[in-house]
């Protein structure tokens, strides 16, 4: 028998093929520090960018967010992430653009929206036109056109963690009307 | 739009009454034990044993400082913080005793090069006090998701003059006990994972102190597992 054991955590651990969302702290060399929220800061190539060469290096700053996948991580190595597929396609991975908000939430929720047969994300985005990237550390990236619904959407999905289905219905419809 | 949900629970075990010595079958304070109630740590837990209240949080595994770091486990830190007061020595010495028979149970060799660090914050003192400390440190290493080989518990013991054995005494039956023993147990097979004894004491008070703190442990295994579930199946 195989069993699946759900578990509720806040502190992500790297696992290999995981997407997920990190911060550049440094730039040494040839090479980004990237906190992911885990032991230690993730190293991440410049060359691990579509289109990237050693002449045409990619334009990443410190501060940055990437949205990138691990392809070394266990418990005795460094972790590694890059921003490419196995067929040198960026895939949606790479440096996530201008505004926006990160903030963090468990673990188990993002496994929750990340579903398939998720029904927030279907009601959100019929509330407002949002870009979105969920990290598997733990981080959700959102943007909508104002500060204000971003700022809504953020709230939401954090506290979709404690409210039951029909609480989350009950907010949905009050934010449409309004 | 609501915050932190918290999983009470309250689980009430034969009460104990100031008055009169209580006979040696089991009779622990009143428990409670409250989870994820802190928003920063990882994990984190607070555990009541009558009027005996500890509050303990879990970082990691995180990052740990070059110096620090053992290459092959993680390197576990307790900090102990008195209700008032800087902390002393007394404080150090209990941080040690609480770090050993938590190294002993948290699976380190998982996550080598990091740190876990239990905080514990005393809220309030009456009695049995690093008993109570270790049962939050369990709950909140379990909070946090830490990889543990058992659960642990902590059960004292106070031997009085006239030979009769108190379990969870309270700090006036602590002070005019002759002996006061805390023992750690773990979970899967009830052995001893640390004591420590202040007082005078014979070797067959030992063995009748471990055999009561055995089957106290029983109540406490209990009332976590209880407490687990109570939590789980609410969302």
């Amino acid at each position: 028998g195989v069993y699946w054991v759900d578990s509720q955590q806040k502190r992500y651990v790297p696992v290999k093929g995981d997407h997920v969302i990190g911060i550049v702290t440094a730039k040494s060399g040839d090479i980004f520090k990237v906190d992911v929220g885990g032991s230690e800061p993730a190293s991440l190539s410049y060359l691990a960018f579509e289109g990237a060469t050693k002449r045409n290096r990619p334009n990443v700053q410190v501060g940055d967010l990437i949205y990138g996948q691990f392809v070394v991580a266990n418990k005795d190595m460094e972790p590694e992430m890059v921003c490419i597929d196995s067929c040198g396609r960026a895939s949606g991975m790479g440096v996530i653009g201008q505004d926006g908000l990160l903030f963090k939430v468990t673990l188990g929720l993002i496994r929750k929206l990340l579903a398939p047969d998720c029904e927030i994300l279907q009601e959100v985005g019929k509330l407002y036109p949002l870009e979105i990237v969920f990290g598997m550390n733990g981080r959700i990236w959102v943007k909508a056109k104002t500060i204000q619904q971003t700022l809504i959407l953020a709230n939401i999905l954090e506290a979709c963690e404690h409210m039951t289905a029909d609480q989350r219905k009950q907010i949905f419809s009050r934010l449409a009307e309004s | 739009v609501e915050g932190a949900m918290q999983a009470d629970a309250k689980i009430r075990t034969e009460s104990a009454t100031e008055s009169g010595p209580r006979g040696p079958s089991c009779s622990l304070r009143h428990f409670a034990c409250e989870q994820n109630l802190l928003s920063r740590p990882d994990g984190s837990a607070s555990f009541l044993q009558g009027d005996t209240s500890v509050l303990a949080g879990v970082y990691g595994p995180a990052e740990v400082k070059v110096s620090k770091e053992i290459f092959n486990k993680a390197t576990l830190e307790v900090i102990l913080r008195p209700k008032i007061g800087l902390p002393g020595v007394a404080e150090k010495s209990r941080e040690r005793l609480i770090r050993n028979t938590c190294e002993a149970v948290v699976l380190g060799t998982l996550h080598p090069r990091t740190s876990i660090t239990v905080v514990l914050q005393v809220v309030s003192d009456a009695g049995s006090l690093l008993a109570c400390c270790l049962n939050a440190a369990c709950m909140a290493l379990v909070d946090a998701g830490v990889p543990m080989r058992a659960l642990f518990c902590g059960v004292t013991c106070a031997l009085n003059a006239d030979g009769t054995l108190v379990l969870d005494p309270t700090a006036k039956q602590e002070k005019e006990a002759r002996a006061v023993l805390t023992l750690a147990l773990d979970s899967v097979e009830r052995k001893l994972l640390m004591s420590t004894t202040k007082g005078l004491y014979s070797d067959a008070e030992l063995q009748q102190c471990l055999a009561a703190a055995q089957a106290a442990s029983q109540h406490v295994f209990r009332f976590y597992r209880e407490s687990l579930q109570r939590r789980y199946s609410k969302s």
